[in-house]
């Protein structure tokens, strides 16, 4: 379980007894932490166990309170992140700080020294396209990189702390953001970085991507290490699991069978366009009944937004309609899909589902505020408000400490939670849930499962989007799988093949399915 | 610990007492601090105004008493000072209640003299015949004046809403075409004997004040502040309540907060837009009406020293909260009236200007914790 201490190899990383303090919080209470040269070190814990922060004072971000930091057996102090790079240790965090209107090769170099005048510019593309391709970073360093997939993005983050002479890298969350391929991308890069000596420290919450990059993994929960640079060959997901959250998972959650009731959804050959004017919906068509959930299993980007969107009035569809309860909300505002309790847990929590710097309680009452007893007529009753907000804060464990705090504040757990006790409050007849689960921890993922099957119970209607096939399999009564746009499966739960689903996610199956429209004959 | 790191040492020899100043982000920004750092903000500000006016070879300390005698000092000039902050709660009310949904309504003073021509013109076209009791009269003029302050709000709104324009620069360009059309009704139509200004209000029209009632009691001979001021008060409660208290205050905030989430919420954010620029503009106009009809008592080309200017750095100071809007509105009267006290008058603008500009800086220990730590040699 435990590292000798002794150990011979050098440590890229030893951190000892590290203690931080927020207001109100110690993030961090007497950490150690080693990172050996040329291993990934995955750093794995529930939200707010402390990673980031310990990360963050790693990387000259934050000051520790006590403990000492020592890069390659050296005893280092780092003042800012600047000082952490020079001594060769980068760090990519979830948010990215690029410019958007500039160059890969421009946000490459931006605030080194040389080039002091970038006329020659030409020429480092070339330099950073070398960089790139030597990694396996696929990235046009000529394009802007407002053109770039959330993923190309990342490779500019790490391609800028290579280009600074990074050897030791620190990725907060990288998957998080990632669609399943490009994950797969991130990690051969970072195999054939470690392999030439680099040392990695791999921030996340998935066991399962951890199962599959790390080399050793250190566990930590409430700001403490649960288990040390443990190496992953002697580890088990449950064992890993019960280190992180201090209890066993349910694992199987349980679920009764569907006793599905007369049709709620109905689309009927919906086409959308994108933001960008593309087709994203192409003909879709598909029923969803009472208290039955219906999983859209796909790659991101294949219209599975623009289906939400749709469904909750969001966007307007080209062709098509879209009918919940025999009223046609297609084409109309998100007020109508409201009216005709359409609930919707959307992807963007932060950038959609709440407004951050309002209090809880105002973002518990986003759905229902038009309505007695939060508000008469034109007036808001703040006595009402509150009333409302404490009893779905302590129905549904949000974890924060008044409905006036701040709704920023909360984890990603916690607002999900937020989310989805305003949704379910607003009685929904459909459920729009868009990646419900994704970034959660373990506990917060089984509630949000327990939630999300508690209303199909109650006898809504249920769409699923979710990229996570297995949370798709442990929910879902029915299969749909989306590809460019279009419906190229529709399977029962119990009849499902994963291979087959994942074979026509990913385009497989496209040429010989090209008729879309059926997919509502097949019945669970 | 001692041994690991050689390369400190000579550093450290001279450095004995070396300090560093670490900024770390706040998560949560206690109650009382943004109160704190705000006087805070002001009294560094006066502090830094002081050690200039000392270089300048005044006296700091017999200048500020000045500044705080001829603003505060007695009865007759406090009076003066309310007189002025009036249109500045009303502007500054109209931009915190714009900026609260992140419009950023530049035009306050265009939308002041659109009101201040809208309630002249009830007397000047006249649209009620002269004579008519000052019951009807001014309430008409309040009308008419929020209602050609929303009408000339409600241009960048609908522009924005419904076109996606730029409504800073809107609303800035509107500023210009307002004084122009002033000064066409001054020098033309509304020409008193071919001066640049109309006639006088019949008096009965004027706004009541104070004086006025000087024959009952006797202690109000003098004083100016006249009904504009209860309109600013009233509308700060009013504005307060609008926010706080009903759908659509909570619906401005929410879009304020997150377009998007708004959108997501079911919040017609267009309509909003031209509701909350017309209502914006309704209390700008109403302070001009209230200039014309309290103050100055006929249309003239110069009515506002830029109160629909300084009204954006009174809502800004007041943290776009509506009582937080009179009392920065009080103290730049203050500073204002002062102007017109001190030689060279610029030294009240010099210290607006400083204080603008530490309120500005102190957004910092709102947002990030100061360390400041000794490092141990």
């Amino acid at each position: 379980m435990s590292v000798a201490p002794a150990a011979s190899p050098p440590l890229a990383v030893a951190m000892r007894g590290i203690v931080k303090r927020f207001p109100g919080v110690v993030a961090n209470d007497g950490v150690d932490f080693e990172l050996g040269v040329g291993e990934i070190h995955a750093l794995l814990g529930e939200n707010g166990a402390g990673k980031s922060t310990l990360m963050n004072v790693l990387d000259g971000l934050y000051r520790p309170d006590a403990g000492e930091i020592l890069v390659r057996g050296q005893r280092v102090e780092f003042r800012s992140p600047r000082d952490a790079i020079a001594a060769g240790l980068g760090m990519v965090h979830q948010h990215f700080a690029l410019v958007p209107t500039q160059t890969v090769t421009e946000n490459v170099l931006i605030g080194l020294d040389r080039p002091r005048f970038r006329i020659d510019i030409r020429r480092y593309d070339d330099k950073v396209a070398e960089l790139a391709a030597r990694h396996g970073l696929t990235v046009d360093p000529r394009a802007r990189i407002w053109q770039l997939s959330v993923g190309e993005q990342q490779r500019v983050e790490i391609l800028k702390m290579l280009y600074r002479g990074a050897r030791i890298l620190i990725l907060d969350e990288p998957t998080a953001v990632l669609a399943p391929q490009e994950a797969q991308d991130l990690f051969r890069t970072l195999r054939s970085m470690v392999a030439d000596g680099a040392s990695v420290v791999f921030i996340s919450h998935k066991l399962g991507e951890v199962a599959q990059i790390a080399d050793r993994v250190t566990v930590m929960r409430r700001g403490t290490v649960t288990a040390a640079g443990v190496a992953m060959a002697g580890t088990t997901s449950a064992g890993l699991a019960r280190l992180m959250v201090g209890r066993d998972i349910v694992e199987a959650i349980e679920r009764t069978e569907s006793v599905p009731g007369p049709v709620v959804l109905a689309m009927r050959d919906v086409e959308a366009e994108s933001d960008r004017g593309l087709p994203a919906l192409r003909g879709v068509s598909l029923e969803v009944r009472s208290g039955e959930i219906l999983g859209v299993a796909g790659v991101a980007g294949n219209g599975q937004s623009e289906l939400a969107q749709v469904l909750t009035g969001l966007r307007h569809c080209s062709r098509g309609s879209v009918t919940v309860n025999g009223v046609e909300v297609g084409n109309r505002s998100p007020r109508d899909a409201i009216n005709e309790h359409v609930a919707h847990v959307p992807e963007d929590r932060t950038g959609v589902g709440t407004a951050p710097n309002l209090s809880v309680a105002d973002n518990l009452i986003m759905k229902t505020y038009r309505e007695a007893p939060v508000s008469r007529r034109w007036s808001i009753d703040t006595g009402a408000v509150r009333r409302f907000a404490n009893r779905l804060r302590d129905t549904y464990s949000i974890a924060a400490p008044t409905v006036d705090t701040e709704a920023r504040l909360l984890s990603g757990g916690n607002l999900q939670r937020l989310i989805l006790a305003r949704e379910i409050a607003s009685s929904p007849r459909l459920m729009v849930a868009v990646q419900p689960t994704r970034g959660l921890d373990v506990g917060a993922i089984v509630t949000v499962h327990r939630l999300l099957l508690d209303q199909r119970q109650a006898g809504s209607a249920t769409i699923l989007i979710s990229e996570d096939l297995d949370e798709i399999l442990a929910l879902a009564d029915r299969v749909a799988v989306l590809y460019e746009g279009r419906l190229v499966g529709l399977f029962s739960a119990a009849e499902a093949d994963i291979a087959e689903i994942g074979l026509r996610m990913t385009g497989g199956m496209v040429s010989s399915t090209d008729e879309p429209g059926n997919a509502t004959m097949v019945t669970p | 610990m001692t041994t690991s790191a050689p390369a400190r040492q000579p550093e450290h020899g001279r450095f004995r007492m070396a300090r560093t100043i670490h900024l770390e982000r706040r998560l949560e920004v206690p109650r009382w601090l943004p109160v704190a750092t705000t006087i805070g903000a002001v009294v560094v500000a006066l502090l830094m105004s002081g050690v200039i006016l000392w270089f300048a070879g005044g006296d700091p300390v017999a200048i500020f008493i000045h500044i705080l005698r001829s603003s505060f000092g007695s009865l007759g000039v406090l009076s003066d000072t309310l007189v002025t902050a009036t249109p500045l709660i009303l502007t500054g009310l109209a931009c915190a209640l714009a900026f609260r949904m992140r419009l950023w309504n530049i035009g306050a003073e265009g939308q002041f003299l659109m009101g201040a021509w809208g309630a002249s013109a009830v007397l000047l076209i006249p649209i009620v015949p002269a004579g008519t009791p000052s019951i009807i009269t001014i309430p008409l003029m309040m009308a008419a004046g929020m209602l050609a302050g929303a009408l000339y709000g409600a241009i960048p709104g609908i522009l924005k809403a419904y076109r996606n324009v730029n409504e800073i620069i809107v609303t800035l360009m509107l500023n210009y075409i307002a004084a122009a059309w002033i000064a066409y009704w001054v020098f033309g139509p509304w020409s008193e004997a071919g001066f640049q200004l109309t006639a006088q209000f019949p008096k009965s029209d004027w706004l009541p004040r104070l004086s006025d009632f000087a024959s009952s009691v006797p202690a109000f001979a003098g004083l100016t502040v006249h009904l504009g001021l209860i309109f600013g008060l009233v509308a700060a409660l009013l504005v307060r309540f609008l926010l706080f208290r009903s759908r659509r205050g909570y619906e401005i905030r929410l879009i304020g907060d997150s377009p998007r989430a708004a959108r997501y919420a079911g919040i017609n954010v267009a309509r909003n837009t031209v509701i909350v620029f017309a209502m914006s503009g309704a209390l700008a106009g109403l302070a001009g009406m209230s200039e014309v009809g309290g103050v100055v008592h006929r249309l003239q080309q110069v009515i506002s020293p830029g109160y629909g200017f300084t009204a954006i750095i009174v809502a800004y100071i007041a943290k776009l909260h509506p009582y937080g809007v009179i009392i920065a509105a009080i103290a730049f009267g203050a500073l204002i009236l002062a102007g017109r006290e001190i030689q060279p008058s610029g030294i009240p603008a010099m210290i607006q200007g400083i204080i603008l500009f530490c309120l500005i800086a102190s957004e910092v220990v709102l947002r990030y914790r100061v360390r400041i730590e000794r490092r141990a040699a």
